[in-house]
């Protein structure tokens, strides 16, 4: 199976290359997926973290949110 | 004040998606360059994600600034790397793409280059992102060629779609 392309335009010629990606290039680009996924992890687990966490401030005051809402405005 | 604009060069992605599409050769006669974009990529995880940018092929000396709001909450961050928001991604209504703007003044000039940007993605669901991002390139070298990669090793999909503008004062 080939790699990947990518492409460049000279603007220059106008000429179109389509370049296909060494292997190195490739393992990089993995490498970028698997950050990446690891970034959304930690987004995801921080997100309901504060989730929680707000809920059961909220049941702690006694309010809802809109009124939490309306102490802030 | 730029008032002229003059198309340079455009690309549209065929039916394989590709991992990157390169600017080179610029030539250095405007004032300015504006990049319009259209721009769908198989990231998942959110409907919409950025796009990184390298200046004549480096990626040293990058900084920016952004800001990101999606309806429910909205964030600022510094990074050390040049971005534009916002292409859509897989998890975005089929067929929707997010749509940006990318402003490089000077570029040609022997100073330190900025690049202000704004977008937003589509999708017809409950999630859609809005962005801005201001761009620095700490480099004086006039900026001959311009790259777009996908966020997180992911690829442009097919019509994705940038035009390169030059802009002149006259």
């Amino acid at each position: 199976m080939p790699n990947p392309t990518r492409i460049e335009i000279n603007c220059e010629t106008g000429v179109e290359s389509i370049i296909e990606l060494t292997d190195a290039e490739v393992a990089e680009m993995a490498a970028q997926a698997a950050i990446a996924e690891e970034r959304k992890a930690e987004a995801d687990a921080k997100a309901e973290a504060d989730a929680t966490a707000k809920a059961a401030l909220l049941e702690k005051l006694g309010i809802t949110a809109d009124e939490a809402k309306l102490l802030l405005a | 004040m730029p008032n002229t604009f003059e198309l340079i060069a455009s690309y549209t992605v065929g039916a394989s998606p590709v991992t990157s599409i390169d600017f080179s050769s610029i030539p250095s006669t405007y004032t300015d360059l504006c990049f319009k974009i259209s721009a769908r990529i198989t990231r998942s995880g959110y409907t919409g994600d950025i796009m990184n940018i390298s200046f004549n092929g480096t990626s040293t000396n990058e900084s920016s600034r952004r800001l990101e709001g999606n309806g429910s909450s909205a964030s600022s961050a510094s990074n050390s790397l040049l971005l534009a928001y916002q292409a859509s991604t897989t998890d975005a209504t089929a067929s929707t793409f997010g749509n940006a703007e990318l402003y490089i003044p000077n570029y040609a000039g022997s100073t330190n280059k900025s690049a202000s940007n704004d977008g937003v993605s589509e999708t017809n669901g409950t999630t859609a992102y809005a962005g801005f991002a201001a761009n620095l390139w700490s480099n004086t070298a006039a900026i001959n060629q311009v790259t777009f990669t996908p966020d997180g090793g992911s690829n442009f999909v097919q019509y994705s779609t940038i035009y390169l503008y030059g802009v002149k004062n006259a």
